[in-house]
């Protein structure tokens, strides 16, 4: 047990723990995208899916659990280590010019934490219902809960719609950087794909960014209706 | 040229600092950095006033004692080149400099712009070697090494230990200057048998002296006089992840 | 003075191993119960404090920088000689050998110079071991070059690094031993002073750079790895902090100092910029094998280089020398562009500077064979110069940059003071009046890997462990109380002048007048105007501070102060030393053409200099030379 202890108390293993952590939830963030994409192929589609989560429940709970788990890994190990560094230098520079570390890199602990703050929100919203209960507690033909209207609904109102979009460009800041990261950090880097990981990962942050506000903002505007479908 | 100044200043390490500013009317662009602080110091001299201390010795870029962070960068604006190999063609006349030390909690200030580097002799004390006693080497050509590994091992070996990354990086974290003597041995066959234990070693000091961690930003590549690359930190972190899952104890 | 040197009977080729037979060894066990002082951590330092500590001494290391890895040694850049004949080029223990007597211009010791060639390859073996990463060939064998003018190839390198990394394989092998608790390490200490008692070495007395505290250091025997003194003409290239302090300061408790004349000069360094200059940048000698050297046939031309058309410009190495050109040896090199300085013919500001010039070269090869060959120090001098050697010609000009001088040791490496070891550029070494490219490296390690841990056993075994002593001892206060004085006096001056303004004065005399060419008249002019600085020294230097905390002013004065001591010395030596030979040179002994002209009658012998009190002349003593091996013959580079 001390060896594990030690292995993840270290700096290595803790940033090795931060980079699993993210993986999983770089993971379930794109699964998560593909199964909302299904929003484009009517109520029938996305609802069935929903549904389907919903009915296998050990399968959902040990996904809940998990995902719960890797969020809290995340959060808590960045935490730790933005103190930790914080404390590495007691006194700052009066003048700090960086280099080649951007924005995005800076402001990981930040984006993270407003991240952080979208999820809770976004769970009050669609998850809980507790948000906007009045879009959230219907049902379709089937007897399904309609996600297609709850997110529909939901969408049409620009104010959650610029939340959304906001907080994914948010999430796209935090994988600009940490896409690639993470293979530096996991030692799975080479000198010769480097170049191609760090353009794959910042074209994967797009995409996701793109892929998710597609959805609020092809409802806003119109594109994407309730009744559309039947 | 003419030059404004802000030097940190600082009698001790238990005492408090603060910025002090100095013209110096008459610099010659032809002069080093540290020439010009030289001049510096004779006029302070001159009024009395105590000279400015800073680290330095070879200043031809290779015993790593220089170690100023100028206008916001350790070892000022050129890319690959210590502070004592900057020359005073890079700044314009009239132009305001601040001066600072490496700041860094396992770097604490001495005096003025001097620092504590020796947490660096402590992490190569905890396995930056390998442990052969004098006498008992075999032929130096019985063991052939593939050039590749070997340019690979010296670009590592490079590293001056001035302690630039640790300064440069947001997190003071050492691990470029770590992950450049890991990898040093590496890619030698010399350092092999004691590989995993000297990557364990090491990191586990360079935790203990309070350097901080690691986010991947680079800026340690960036100011590095002897440019080691990024991919010695890619490569530490393996080594040590790997060495850390198989390890017995 | 006792100059026994000690070698041992026999054929020079079997010394060694008769002496390591014959030397008393001591019980492993008891290994334990001697403690060794090592000062400097160089490769001469590191070297053997680590390697005395493996042997199961009890160690303690110092040095003034802040990290043992940053001694001078670290600069070194060209390579590290050893005769493993892996090229096949028909090297040998011998030849090595050979050519460092006749590279030393025949002033040095057979029986020295033949162990450093016999253990050379051990030093590499060893330095493999360590993981130092040597230049390799594609086949995975070790790489060579020939160097210095050598004929054969036995010089190993790591490109323009081969001094920092032998020296941080030493300071890794120095490390282990300090995190196993057997080498205790002083950064930042600076020895001030040496303790002598009854007649034998046992400590030193030191002052902590950064908390200002004095402090005694005794132990059975006291071993001195200090560097040289190449600073003694203030701009060299050295590093800033390399002094003659410690050296001094034996040779005033006693030791022996020989041949402080023999100074190296480089011919091929970044010239002088200005008054601010605060030290000189070499450049690879390789530079000579493409570049050419030339200077404007008018004195005073002061027409940019390409402006000079190619009837005015005088391409004076390949017009004197012939057969050599621009390679000529480098006292004869730095000379030459002295001599055309001298009249009037310098190019560059101050006129102090010769152009190396890579036109033609680059017109032959191309550029881009030249940028393969010294793409990084054309690079190096454009970073000091701003100019891009590309287009326009480099400058370059002689500097100081090697001493061959320093403490007398015997074949055991003790010096005139009992327990007093001297290793490393401070003794006044193997290379005798010359020391041959990548040479230093090789007997910094020799001295301090395969020789030294061997001969101090032999001393322990003899002379045992000193009674205890305490430092209260009246000889071991009495040294401290004149190191507290002397610190409290620098600092109770409160002058006018920095030490920096001293020293710079200093080198300006001790370099014309002794330093490429030395002259009767201009020796004993250096010989009266240094008294006269001295004393300004001390009636006028300015220390401000105090002398307990971190005080360069205070550093730097101690040093000058020593210096301005041993200033005195060097010209006397090179007064006394009436012929040329090596990097002595005296015009008064040259041929028509410029040759150093030897005089082995009277001077084939080291000079070994006394102390004799502050207003007393030190006395001259000499160890005669004999060549058994090597005939005498003069060195021609027609
Ligand atoms: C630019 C340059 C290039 C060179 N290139 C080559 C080359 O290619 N090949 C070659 O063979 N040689 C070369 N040399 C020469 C060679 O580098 C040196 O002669 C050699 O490294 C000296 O080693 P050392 O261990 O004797 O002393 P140093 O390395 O000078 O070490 C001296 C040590 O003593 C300590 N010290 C000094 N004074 C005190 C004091 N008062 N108190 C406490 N500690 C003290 C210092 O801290 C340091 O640790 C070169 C020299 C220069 C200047
Ligand atoms: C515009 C983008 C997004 C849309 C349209 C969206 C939509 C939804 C919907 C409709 C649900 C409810 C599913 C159901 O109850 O059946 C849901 C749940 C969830 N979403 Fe999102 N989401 C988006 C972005 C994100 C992002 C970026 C994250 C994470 C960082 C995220 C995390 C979650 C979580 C954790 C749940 C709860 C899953 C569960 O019930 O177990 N969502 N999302
Ligand atoms: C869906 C949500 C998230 C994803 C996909 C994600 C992904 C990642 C990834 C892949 C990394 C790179 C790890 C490495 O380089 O080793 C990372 C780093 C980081 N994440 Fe997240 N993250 C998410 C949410 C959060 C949240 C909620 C926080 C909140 C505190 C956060 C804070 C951080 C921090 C501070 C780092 C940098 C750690 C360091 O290197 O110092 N992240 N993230
Ligand atoms: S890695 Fe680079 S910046 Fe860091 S100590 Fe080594 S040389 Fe200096
Ligand atoms: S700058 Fe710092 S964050 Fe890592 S990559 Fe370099 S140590
Ligand atoms: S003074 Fe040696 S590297 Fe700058």
């Amino acid at each position: 047990m001390t060896s594990w202890a030690r292995t993840f108390g270290s700096s290595i293993g803790t940033k090795s723990l931060m980079a699993l952590s993210g993986l999983a939830l770089l993971f379930f963030v794109i699964a998560h995208l593909l199964g909302n994409l299904q929003i484009y192929l009517g109520p029938e589609a996305i609802n069935a899916y929903g549904h389907l989560l919903k009915s296998l429940p050990e399968l959902l709970w040990t996904m809940r659990i998990g995902l719960a788990a890797m969020f809290l890994l995340h959060i808590s190990t960045a935490i730790r280590l933005t103190a930790l560094n914080r404390s590495a230098r007691p006194v700052a520079y009066r003048k700090s010019e960086p280099q080649v570390a951007g924005v995005a890199a800076r402001s990981l602990i930040a984006t993270g934490l407003l991240i952080l703050a979208f999820v809770l929100f976004h769970l009050a919203h669609f998850t809980l219902g507790t948000v906007d209960p009045s879009s959230f507690h219907h049902v379709d033909e089937m007897g399904r809960h309609d996600v297609f209207r709850m997110v529909v609904t939901g969408f049409s109102n620009p104010l959650y719609t610029g939340i959304y979009v906001v907080a994914m460009i948010v999430l796209g800041f935090h994988l600009w950087h940490a896409i690639a990261s993470l293979f530096q950090t996991l030692g799975l880097s080479h000198p010769r794909f480097r170049p191609l990981i760090e353009k794959v990962g910042k074209a994967l942050a797009i995409l996701l960014v793109l892929g998710n506000i597609s959805i609020p903002l092809s409802i806003l505007a119109g594109i994407v209706r309730l009744k559309t479908g039947g | 040229m003419r030059l404004t100044l802000e030097i940190w200043r600082q009698r001790s390490a238990t005492e408090r600092g603060e910025f002090a500013r100095y013209e110096v009317p008459d610099v010659s662009p032809d002069s080093s950095f540290l020439e010009m602080l030289d001049v510096l110091n004779e006029q302070l001299i001159e009024k009395g006033e105590e000279p400015v201390a800073f680290d330095h010795d070879c200043r031809e870029g290779i015993c790593g004692m220089c170690s100023l962070v100028v206008n916001g960068v350790p070892h000022g604006p050129e890319r690959g080149t210590t502070v004592c190999q900057l020359h005073m063609r890079h700044f314009r006349d009239g132009e305001t400099i601040v001066v600072e030390p490496w700041r860094a909690k396992a770097f604490p200030v001495l005096r003025d712009l001097v620092v504590d580097r020796t947490a660096f002799d402590r992490i190569i004390q905890a396995g930056g070697y390998v442990s052969i006693n004098t006498g008992g080497a075999p032929d130096a050509n019985a063991v052939p090494i593939a050039k590749e590994e070997a340019d690979l091992a010296f670009d590592s070996a490079t590293c001056i230990g001035c302690g630039a990354c640790v300064a440069a990086c947001r997190n003071a974290s050492a691990m470029l200057f770590v992950g450049a003597k890991v990898t040093q041995f590496l890619h030698l066959p010399q350092g092999q048998p004691e590989r995993r234990q000297r990557a364990l070693a090491m990191v586990e000091k360079m935790d203990d002296e309070g350097f901080g961690r690691c986010s991947n930003h680079y800026e340690c590549e960036a100011a590095c006089p002897k440019e080691i690359s990024r991919d010695v930190i890619r490569e530490l972190n393996r080594e040590f992840l790997g060495a850390s899952l198989t390890r017995r104890s | 003075m006792n100059l026994d040197p000690k070698i041992p009977s026999g054929p020079v080729a079997e010394k060694w191993d008769r002496h390591r037979f014959q030397m008393k060894l001591v019980n492993p066990a008891n290994k334990r119960k001697f403690e060794v002082i090592v000062v400097g951590s160089g490769l001469a330092g590191g070297s053997a404090a680590a390697t005395l500590a493996e042997l199961g001494y009890r160690v303690r290391c110092y040095c003034f920088q802040d990290s043992p890895r940053r001694a001078h040694s670290i600069a070194a850049q060209g390579g590290i000689n050893a005769a493993k004949n892996y090229q096949n080029d028909g090297d040998s223990v011998y030849r090595l050998f050979y050519d460092t007597v006749k590279g030393g211009d025949f002033r040095s010791r057979e029986a020295n110079v033949y162990r450093l060639a016999q253990v050379s390859a051990n030093i590499i073996d060893q330095c493999v071991a360590q993981g130092v990463p040597f230049a390799r060939e594609y086949g995975g064998h070790l790489a060579n070059r020939s160097f210095g003018g050598a004929q054969v190839s036995r010089t190993f390198y790591a490109r323009g690094q081969t001094g920092q990394q032998l020296l941080l394989g030493a300071y890794s092998a120095l490390s282990r031993q300090i995190a196993a608790g057997t080498v205790k390490m002083f950064p930042r200490t600076e020895m001030l002073d040496l303790v002598v008692v009854d007649g034998r070495a046992r400590g030193i007395v030191t002052r902590h750079l950064v908390t200002g505290k004095v402090e005694t250091h005794l132990a059975d025997a006291v071993v001195l790895a200090t560097g040289g003194y190449g600073n003694v003409f203030y701009l060299s290239t050295n590093a800033k902090g390399c002094n003659v302090t410690a050296t001094w300061r034996a040779h005033k408790r006693g030791a022996g100092f020989a041949n402080p004349c023999y100074t190296q000069i480089h011919p091929t360094c970044i010239p002088v910029a200005g008054e601010h200059q605060s030290k000189l940048t070499l450049m690879s000698e390789s530079l000579r094998n493409d570049g050419r050297i030339w200077v404007p046939k008018e004195a005073g031309d002061k027409r940019r280089a390409a402006d000079i058309p190619e009837s005015e410009r005088d391409y004076y190495l390949e017009r004197k020398y012939p057969s050599f050109g621009n390679l000529a040896p480098r006292d004869i090199a730095s000379r030459a562009a002295k001599q055309v300085c001298d009249e009037g013919r310098g190019v560059g500001p101050g006129g102090l500077g010769v152009f190396l010039d890579f036109s033609d070269a680059i017109r032959r090869l191309g550029r881009d064979a030249i940028e393969q060959r010294y793409g990084n120090l054309f690079q190096m001098y454009e970073k000091i110069t701003g100019e891009n050697p590309y287009e326009v010609p480099m400058r370059i000009y002689p500097a100081s940059h090697y001493t061959m001088g320093g403490l007398w040791v015997d074949y055991n490496l003790e010096s005139t003071i009992p327990g007093l070891f001297v290793i490393g550029e401070a003794n006044f070494s193997d290379h005798g009046a010359n020391r041959l490219g990548a040479s230093a490296l090789m007997q910094g390690l020799a001295d301090g890997y395969f020789v030294l841990p061997y001969t101090i056993g032999d001393f322990f075994a003899r002379a045992g462990a000193g009674t205890k002593i305490a430092e209260d001892h009246p000889e071991v206060r009495a040294v401290r109380e004149q190191v507290d004085g002397r610190v409290a006096k620098l600092l109770s001056i409160r002058g006018k002048r920095s030490p920096d303004s001293f020293h710079r004065e200093l080198g300006r005399v001790v370099w014309n007048d002794c330093g490429m060419a030395r002259n009767d008249a201009g020796l004993r002019d250096a010989l009266a105007k240094i008294p006269a600085i001295r004393q300004e020294f001390w009636e006028n230097v300015t220390v401000l501070g105090t002398g307990d905390s971190l005080n360069v002013s205070l550093e730097k004065a101690g040093r000058v102060a020593d210096f301005l001591e041993f200033a005195e010395l060097l010209c006397r030596d090179a007064l006394a030393r009436d012929e040329s030979c090596g990097g002595h040179f005296r015009e008064e002994h040259q041929t028509p053409d410029g040759e150093a002209v030897r005089d082995d009658e009277k001077f084939a012998h080291a000079a070994v200099w006394e102390y004799r009190g502050e207003n007393t002349e030190p006395a001259r003593h000499v160890e005669p030379l004999t060549f058994e091996e090597v005939k005498l013959v003069t060195r021609s580079y027609k």
